[in-house]
């Protein structure tokens, strides 16, 4: 007991740690597989081993003489991880009991695994279905049964094969209910949505795509659901005014509102702007609102904060401007795809004095709108010009450089812009953590060198399809906090320059390189040593990187992303990686023509989080794609041109993984495979797409590849 | 005003020119139809025979003055059938006095035109507008080939269908030249009749025209038979209203003023000069060639086509100027509104006519005859009554519908017209339940619509096929102002009736049908599904039915709200009410509830979706076909699928058959492979 004491005050004290580790399977073929944090203090219990748990008594009696509230604890701190806890509750009977007891949320990967689930972690609170691609009505009645008193929340976005009576043996069973995303049930009618409306605790609710629910539904749920704070109404096309307005008339506690694509007027914007708590509303693409009615609106509120307005196509800047004289208190506007960004429109932010963030993508900007912006917002947070045209050295540093604390800022495919513009935004933005600057071809090696020496906060960086160099590479070496590097199309990079990375960037987790064609397995090395947290890596294209680059980032055990689209990868460096990253969830190895079924079958033995694979062109025969089947949480699989798979192979890996939710396939094989197996797998849930590309074994030179995206964008 | 006084006194001039030529060609070509040893074309009205074909009846008839069937038989130009029971043929004076006294004959009538008037297109030379004045009605067309206007006239037996119209004012242009043969008069009539306009006349008229037809009303009026005029005075009261209203508008007139074109009247002038000397020359030729009597006729005819055209040019040139001097000349003559007062019109325009044209004081008496005969009105009532009641037979009581214009407001709510600004009509009873007010005038088939008739008479030959006889009659008169025209209910003390008090005029026609139907006949159609509502009016019926039954919007305290925007105010109003969803909605989800057999329903349930797709979009409709198949029948195959689904753990016993050898090869492939690659 003076143990658990002594152990619980260390626990305590540990509020510092971003991770604690339990290293439990030190007799398993990975000696270290969850070690993953090089500054958290590691907790080791022991000799998880069956067998050895069982001979010793005394030792899992010491187990058992841990209290409850130490192994809450610990769990606790375990939240980061799934496989933590997993590992955790598998030490002992005491410790899984407490695991048991202790989760709150599941996520479970078929529908089929929810009774036993559910029996076993009884006080769970949030259900997410989304990985599941068919819930049935049964299995929300016994959701229902189960966890009466507390769910709070649960998630069928994704998953189809639900009635109304599923939704109402929820809604009026869990008492505690209070979120519902109810998304892409594009089958559910306003019954599902009278079901809804029993949950009387509901706070939030997400009814996007939900197509056939009309205001009779809405009308049921505004009724019923009282307690609302967030409604999303996203393309819910059989919702009018009078729906809309019967919900601003009995939600009073609205605070997020989202009726994009909706077929609304402007008839119900006075019910929704009298909310008295609504801060965040979006109407994107509410083509029925045009100017007149916008400025026939008289309501003004106080309260909203976020309005996206954007795909508002008979919105000009006269109704935008009576909408902005409403909203004194906005902060955050988003007005993407809207016709032109003028002198008028930006004088009418004048009022604003809260702005923060403006979000502008593809819209026609003036160089004297430009100016305008700056002088109206008091002190943006956020700009993004994405897309913009329009956009030159001049408007963009007059912005820059009157709004200082500007954290992020996108200027996407603004092709105009200069080492003029990369000065003044570097010298005057020294906050800025976020710069997305894709297909800014004009920046040169002295606008990066600016970057990296003035930018220090950095953490996410978008130089795709830049003129970037090895000299311009090190520059941004120098920006210590990046977490996020995409460099891709970047053909004059080299090793040198990755290296530069790899010391200066400690905290790297995604870097893409793109058909950045020049980076060998030296500059991966670099990464893999240098970049240890590393999660996401884009190779593809990258065709001098081999197997010793992949043994290399075998040892960042947190990546979860590869993409090594025609890389000169085999068998055995898939089967390195596999081994190292557990955690890997995706894998693109498409055109890797060496990976055959060898490199299949260590994948599906170890890599057993996998849920996304591209295959196309692989060595792969139905011996190396049926191992694949026992992968569990195998769910989007693309197979293109494997010249060894039959059609019984791939009727047999159908039927196997229980758990696919969507496979592409090439089209040829679509009559091959037996009809009822197809109706089987898709009343599971799986989507089938038949694609008819050619066969294509060469890969096209990069440069090629990059003038023809070129001509094509011209 | 000095330009607008120029301009008075030369419409005065040629007014009265105008006038007096018109008037003197006319009364000499009346004369000459009624000289007593030539034949003319007479319409014969004779009683519909009971027993025997009308054709028969009427060669019978008219054998007995002829002598022989034979001689019967050539003589009759036409057989009136459908419409009303008569004949026309060629028939000396004497003829005619022998047949008015043979059993059967109503009234012998001369075939004949009484009035005419061109349009303001003058210049063109095509087109002129005729006004002509028939046993019953007011017509108005327009030919486009002068020459055969004469013929036109001759062959306008337009009583033989105008009759059926008791009183209905029509108006019709006629925009394709006619053959100048016997044919081209029954061709014409079907013209005529398509582009009959009923219930609305002269409105398609612009108001030149209009005001010239009652001009030339008054004008002419004194030259027609007895037989005639004792005719028109029956209908005397149809004609005062109408009088009444193209004497009336002043606001139209104003915007013809600014339309005159001295230059224009100047061509057609000259353009009249020079046809008149035409007509000269054929004039000489005749005296030069005197005795060959049937080239003279010939002669005759042409020379009358000519002057008759000559008389068009002149009054629609005429016309362009008279609305302003009418204008001023009308500022003193007193409004007549009330129905008693209507009576003395038709003199009060005469004498107005006597101060316009003093030329024609020397023909007061003729006007004091012919304000005899339209007072004499009492005769006339008579007849109205038997025509009334032929229609009545001939209609079958099939109300009309018009989806065209559903206009349930019938009065004039809202709109506050003081009484006397407007001109007050009433249709008489049997008009207005008619059921059909297009005729065919080749078949005598009955239309509900203009276009269903126009395209009826595509089968009566080639000559219907035309685009332009086939288009709808424009209407020409869109850019002015009408006359603002109300109606007055039959039905004596309705507050629609124009006896009562507090009248409130009826806004259109099909107001006056609607309102007549629905207030003052029975109920006869009955919802086919709530079998309690009845309706007088189709059309309402079919707005009930569209309602009726399922489709209300039901809050779920039980309330029912024909319209969904009115069960949202009540469910906002008060708390604790909810819409109430469909149960029938909840049964078939329900279905599939009870259908769901694992989680292999899936497919199925979305196969539901996929029914009610329509559910979301359009509720009646899914509604509709939810009422007409029962719920659970229409699912039964829904269930069937579901069982087989249901039986899954049988059916991949086949695919087991396929999958099964790569499961076999793949137990032997991972022992073979492992120990493999532990060596590398």
């Amino acid at each position: 007991m003076v143990k658990s004491r002594d152990l619980c005050r260390g626990i305590d004290r540990s509020d510092g740690f971003a991770t604690l580790t339990l290293d439990l399977f030190s007799g398993s073929p990975n000696p270290n597989p969850c070690s993953y944090s090089r500054s958290a203090k590691r907790v080791r219990v022991s000799c998880a081993s069956p067998a050895a748990a069982a001979a010793g008594e005394n030792r899992s009696n010491l187990f058992d003489s841990l209290s409850e509230e130490v192994l809450f604890l610990i769990l606790d701190r375990l939240e980061s991880d799934p496989l933590d806890k997993k590992s955790f509750s598998l030490v002992c009977r005491s410790f899984y009991a407490a695991e048991s007891r202790h989760r709150r949320a599941l996520t479970p990967l078929r529908s089929g695994l929810l009774p036993a689930a559910l029996a076993r972690y009884p006080s769970v609170s949030r259900l997410d279905l989304s990985l599941c691609p068919s819930v049935t009505d049964a299995a929300l009645a016994s959701v229902g049964g189960a966890l009466r008193s507390s769910l709070r929340s649960i998630n069928l976005s994704r998953s189809r094969g639900f009635s109304y009576a599923g939704i109402e043996s929820i809604a009026v069973n869990c008492a505690a209910l209070v979120e519902i995303n109810l998304s892409n049930a594009t089958d559910l009618s306003d019954a599902a949505a009278a079901a809804i409306g029993r949950a009387r605790n509901l706070e939030k609710l997400w009814l996007a795509r939900c197509k056939m629910v009309t205001d009779m539904g809405i009308g049921c749920i505004a009724v019923g659901c009282q307690k609302l704070r967030l409604l999303c109404l996203k393309w819910c096309l059989g919702i009018s005014d009078l729906g809309v307005g019967l919900v601003a008339v009995k939600c009073k506690r609205l605070r997020s509102l989202d009726l994009s694509f909706v077929p609304i007027t402007e008839k119900c914007l006075p019910a929704v702007l009298q909310l008295p708590h609504l801060e965040d509303l979006a109407l994107v693409g509410c083509l029925s609102i045009d100017d007149e009615g916008l400025m026939s609106v008289k309501q003004e509120s106080k309260s909203l904060q976020v309005l996206d307005m954007s795909n508002c196509q008979h919105v000009n800047h006269t109704g935008f401007s009576s909408m902005l004289s409403k909203t004194p208190g906005l902060c955050q506007i988003s007005l993407a795809y809207y016709c032109k960004v003028t002198h008028s429109l930006a004088s009418s932010l004048q009022k604003l004095c809260n702005l923060q963030s403006i979000k502008l993508d593809g819209c026609e900007v003036t160089t004297s709108g430009l100016k305008t912006m700056a002088n109206s917002c008091r002190s943006l947070g956020e700009l993004s010009l994405s897309k913009c045209s329009g956009v030159t050295d001049e408007g963009l540093s007059f912005i820059v450089t009157k709004h200082k604390g500007l954290g992020k800022l996108d200027v996407t495919c603004c092709r105009n812009i200069t080492d003029l513009s990369l000065a003044s935004i570097t010298s005057s933005c020294t906050s800025l953590a976020n710069l997305s600057m894709e297909s800014c071809i004009l920046v040169s090696r002295e606008g990066f060198r600016l970057i990296g020496q003035r930018c220090h906060l950095l953490e996410e960086l978008d130089l795709t399809d830049n003129d970037l160099d090895d000299e311009g590479l090190r520059a941004i070496s120098g920006c210590h906090n990046l977490c996020v590097l995409k460099i891709g199309i970047c053909l004059k990079i080299s090793d040198e320059g990755l290296i530069h990375v790899a010391k200066g960037c400690p905290n790297l987790q995604e870097l893409d390189l793109y058909r950045s064609v020049g980076i060998t397995d030296i500059g991966v090395m670099a990464i893999a040593r240098g970049c240890p947290l590393l999660q996401i890596i884009n190779l593809s294209y990258c065709t001098e990187v081999t197997d010793h680059s992949l043994r290399s980032l075998s040892k960042c055990s947190n990546l979860n992303t590869l993409e090594i689209r025609g890389c000169q990868v085999s068998s055995s460096g898939l089967a390195i990686i596999a081994v190292g990253c557990r955690k890997l969830t995706k894998l693109d190895i498409k055109k890797c023509y060496y990976v055959d079924d060898a490199g299949m079958l260590l994948l599906a033995r170890f890599s057993q989080n996998l849920r996304q694979i591209n295959l196309s062109y692989c060595s792969v025969t139905d011996v190396g794609l049926l191992a694949l089947a026992s992968v569990s949480c195998l769910q989007n699989m693309t197979i293109l041109h494997s010249g060894g798979l039959t059609s019984n192979g791939l009727a047999a890996i159908l039927v196997a993984c229980g758990g696919l939710t969507k496979v592409k396939l090439h089209s040829s094989f679509k009559p091959l495979i037996p009809k009822p197996i197809l109706e089987h797998v898709e009343a599971r849930g799986c989507v089938f797409q038949w694609r008819d590309k050619p066969f294509q074994v060469e890969l096209e030179p990069s440069e090629v590849w990059k003038q023809q995206s070129q001509e094509m964008h011209v | 005003m000095s330009s607008g006084s120029s301009r008075l006194s030369i419409s005065a001039v040629v007014i009265s020119s105008l006038l007096f030529v018109s008037l003197s060609i006319l009364s000499s070509m009346a004369e000459a139809t009624t000289k007593p040893d030539e034949a003319a074309v007479q319409i014969v009205y004779v009683e519909r025979p009971e027993a025997e074909e009308p054709e028969a009846f009427h060669i019978r008839t008219l054998a007995a003055v002829l002598g022989s069937e034979e001689a019967a038989k050539d003589a009759v130009i036409y057989h009136y059938k459908h419409a009303s029971s008569g004949f026309s043929a060629k028939l000396t004076q004497s003829q005619v006095e022998q047949l008015s006294r043979q059993p059967g004959v109503l009234q012998v009538v001369p075939s004949r035109t009484y009035s005419l008037h061109g349009s303001r297109t003058g210049t063109s030379g095509v087109m002129g507008l005729f006004y002509g004045r028939s046993l019953s009605s007011d017509l108005m067309f327009c030919v486009k080939n002068s020459e055969t206007a004469n013929r036109l006239l001759e062959d306008l037996v337009l009583e033989k269908w105008f009759s059926t119209d008791s009183g209905a004012k029509m108006d019709f242009k006629l925009r394709r030249p006619l053959e100048a043969s016997s044919n081209a008069s029954s061709s014409m009539m079907s013209e005529i009749s398509r582009n009959l306009k009923p219930g609305l006349p002269f409105i398609q008229c612009d108001s030149t025209n209009i005001c010239y037809g009652a001009r030339q009303e008054q004008s002419f009026s004194e030259f027609p038979p007895p037989q005639v005029i004792q005719s028109r005075g029956l209908y005397a009261r149809e004609q005062k209203t109408e009088t009444k209203s193209q004497l009336e508008p002043s606001s139209a007139v104003n915007d013809l003023v600014m339309d005159w074109n001295p230059r224009l009247m100047l061509s057609n002038l000259s353009f009249l000069e020079q046809k008149i000397h035409q007509v000269q020359d054929i004039v000489r030729s005749i005296i030069s060639q005197e005795g060959r009597a049937n080239e003279l006729a010939a002669q005759q005819q042409l020379v009358t086509a000519d002057l008759t055209y000559i008389i068009i040019q002149l009054i629609s040139t005429a016309g362009t100027l008279l609305p302003n001097i009418k204008n001023a000349l009308l500022s003193a003559t007193p409004p007549v509104g009330q129905p008693g007062v209507m009576a003395n019109l038709p003199v009060n325009a005469s004498q107005k006519q006597h101060e316009v044209l003093p030329m024609e004081l020397a023909k007061a008496s003729e006007y004091d005859e012919l304000i005899k005969d339209l007072n004499s009105g009492g005769e006339g009532d008579e007849l109205i009554k038997c025509l009334n009641n032929s229609v009545a037979e001939v209609s079958e009581s099939i109300p009309i519908e018009d989806h065209d214009i559903k206009d349930y407001d019938d009065g004039l709510d809202g709109e506050n017209l003081p009484p006397g600004s407007y001109e007050v009509l009433q249709l008489e009873k049997e008009e207005i339940l008619a059921p059909h007010t297009h005729f065919c005038l080749i078949c005598g088939k009955g239309f509900k619509r203009d276009a269903n008739l126009r395209m009826h008479m595509r089968g009566h030959g080639d000559e219907y096929k035309t685009p332009a006889a086939l288009a709808k009659p424009s209407k020409e008169a869109s850019s002015e102002p009408a006359i603002i025209r109300r109606y007055s209910c039959p039905f004596v003390g309705c507050k629609r009736n124009k006896e009562h008090k507090k009248f409130q005029p009826l806004k259109t026609i099909l107001c006056v049908k609607n309102h007549y139907k629905r207030s003052h006949c029975d109920k006869s159609y009955t919802c086919s599904r709530c079998k309690t509502k009845k309706f007088s009016v189709i059309a309402d019926l079919k707005t009930h039915e569209k309602h009726c039954g399922r489709d209300k919007w039901i809050c779920s305290c039980g309330t029912t709200f024909s319209r969904k925007d009115k069960l949202f105010g009540h469910v906002a109003l008060f708390q604790g009410h909810a819409p109430a969803i469909h149960m029938d909605d909840a049964k078939v989800s329900g279905t599939s509830d009870h259908a769901q057999v694992g989680e292999t329903t899936n497919g199925m349930v979305a196969n539901m979706g996929y029914n009610f797709s329509g559910n979301a979009s359009d509720d009646a409709q899914s509604l509709d076909i939810k009422d007409v198949d029962d719920g659970q029948g229409y699912f039964s195959p829904m269930n069937f699928d579901a069982c087989n689904f249901g039986g899954l753990d049988e059916f991949p016993r086949s695919a087991y058959d396929v999958s099964e050898s790569p499961f076999s090869f793949l137990s032997t492939g991972t022992c073979s492979f492992i120990p493999r690659n532990s060596e590398n």
